[in-house]
């Protein structure tokens, strides 16, 4: 792959101030959306790969994790395989998912590995997410719904999930958004999406090709945009208008957390531990 | 540098033989060291940019969205282009691989500085003030103390995240152990994609528990102390572990 920067860096210092121009002119050009090779199959391409991989995902993940979550078992176990799942390069499942299917036989396969690259990817952040979201609800507010003669199934449906809606949907929109960048790397595969720009670009070996690396680049990081605001919205939709009005309340009571969903409990000092110790 | 790799048996997982030729070891050597150095620089990079930027954040809220904000957006554009944007550039040197990857550490870096910033609590603040520390001895000497977890937290996740971006870099030519990974794309090269996957996987499991283990040095107030043994406390997660949590979004909606 070395010589193909080599001549891209060669070819493009000529005309670096054309690019952005060019790259505007092709993203203007009506004819580059129509057609099998056209930029709106591509986008299909990359948010059906992407849907599938988020989608399979939350439907693995999220079912076992609430209920680890209501138990409250496993909970080192959870954070420690949401870890280690992190460590492992995408890039790498690609490759070994390749191997083991067989190379080249049909597309099929290539779609297979990067279908099993993104979900893990994807499985972590959520497993993770999604049990501290439901562990970390007060003690307070489970006994008060026991007390009110919740049943167990009633308490993690009608407290408690609510009650993690905003950290939960903070682990898929994270997700979502790495999962749309990664799957660039699908082209890599013959399994389409927008990386096909990228990928095909570097391989013109010319200002025209660099000139589809940016489209494509521009085009995934917009529509990666696109995921985190969609999913933003439907975080605000899920989560109990009660527990808005309250956070809301906080605010503008000139609480530091104007953001609503900001106080996740990623790294807070455990309670009841001598805060100024550390100054000591 | 790939021509080394090509005489392998291109069945088993793993050969020992292949290992074992010099060359080959030379080639795992550089490519180690070269994702390590990589690492390593981007994040200390990101730090050198994430902390002032969230003490700026804290001191003056109103950046906060523009900060984060941009933090976001520079996280959505995928590493593959940015790599490859920046090739004509800055060429095939580091450089071209250490942008990107700072730039995706900042979003971690800075979301979990500004965190433990607001998290320390007013009365401390009070106190110190009380103390009559101006506002730089407060700054260093007890808000930062007080928000070392979370700043480590971020850093661990930073540094995993990166090791495994790195990879993909080795598609464009830059970076290290990605090249053993990429010979088995489109040819059976299994020995190198294995020492690959497994040296970068190491590196990413190593450097998390070693930077766990040093941020309980550092902050040993978060570690609970043993023996107090209640039904559940076996299961609770130790501040000190809950790197893993994903902060929101930046992009608000």
């Amino acid at each position: 792959m070395g010589p193909i920067g080599a001549v891209l860096a060669q070819s493009s210092g000529t005309s670096e101030d054309n690019l952005l121009v060019q790259t505007f002119d092709y993203l203007r050009d009506q004819a580059r959306y129509r057609g099998p090779n056209g930029i709106t199959t591509r986008i299909l391409e990359h948010v059906q790969i992407s849907v599938v991989a988020v989608v399979a995902a939350i439907v693995v993940a999220v079912p076992i994790s609430l209920w680890l979550g209501h138990k409250r078992r496993f909970g080192l176990l959870v954070i420690n395989v949401s870890n280690v799942g992190r460590a492992i390069p995408s890039f790498a499942i690609l490759v070994v998912g390749n191997q083991i299917l067989g190379l080249d036989e049909k597309p099929v396969i290539g779609l297979v590995s990067v279908f099993l690259a993104l979900l893990a990817l994807a499985i972590p952040p959520i497993v993770t997410n999604t049990y501290v979201g439901i562990a970390e609800i007060p003690d307070d507010v489970r006994d008060a719904a026991r007390g009110m003669g919740l049943s167990e199934g009633q308490i993690l449906r009608r407290v408690e999930i609510p009650l993690a809606v905003p950290l939960i949907m903070a682990g898929i929109r994270t997700t979502a958004v790495q999962v749309v960048a990664t799957a660039t790397i699908a082209a890599q595969l013959g399994a389409g999406g927008l990386g096909r720009f990228i990928i095909d670009g570097f391989a013109t070996r010319s200002t025209g090709g660099f000139v589809k690396v940016i489209v494509g680049a521009v085009l995934v990081a917009l529509l990666a945009l696109v995921t985190e605001l969609l999913l933003g919205l439907v975080q605000r939709a899920l989560t109990p208008k009660g527990l808005r009005a309250a956070r809301r309340a906080c605010a503008a009571a000139g609480s530091a957390e104007a953001e609503p969903d900001d106080d996740a409990p990623s790294a807070s000092p455990p309670p009841g531990e001598p805060a100024l110790a550390g100054a000591a | 540098m790939t021509a080394l790799i090509v005489a392998s048996n291109t069945e088993r997982w793993f050969w020992a033989e292949w290992v074992g030729r010099d060359a080959n070891q030379d080639l795992i050597w550089t490519a180690t060291r070269e994702h390590v150095i990589l690492t390593v620089g981007s994040v200390v990079l990101g730090l050198l940019i994430a902390v002032p930027a969230s003490i700026a954040v804290v001191r003056h809220p109103r950046l906060k969205g523009v900060v984060l904000g941009t933090a976001g957006v520079f996280y959505t554009i995928p590493s593959l282009a940015l790599y490859g944007l920046l090739v004509p550039y800055t060429g095939l040197s580091r450089t071209t691989a250490l942008v990107p990857l700072t730039l995706y550490t900042l979003l971690i870096l800075v979301r979990n500085t500004v965190t433990g910033l607001e998290q320390v609590p007013e009365e401390v603040r009070d106190a110190a003030d009380g103390m009559g520390l101006d506002r730089r001895q407060r700054l260093w000497k007890v808000e930062m103390p007080l928000a070392l977890p979370s700043i480590m937290a971020g850093i661990r996740i930073a540094t995993v995240s990166t090791i495994g971006m790195l990879t993909i870099a080795a598609l464009v030519g830059l970076g290290g152990l990605g090249q053993l990974i990429l010979t088995g794309l489109n040819r059976p090269m299994r020995t190198a994609v294995t020492v690959g996957v497994v040296l970068s996987i190491a590196l990413a499991i190593g450097s998390d528990v070693g930077l766990a283990w040093v941020g309980r040095r550092l902050a040993p107030w978060t570690v609970r102390r043993r023996g107090r043994r209640d039904d559940r406390a076996d299961d609770e997660v130790a501040p000190s572990d809950r790197a893993a949590v994903l902060p929101d979004g930046a992009v608000a909606a």
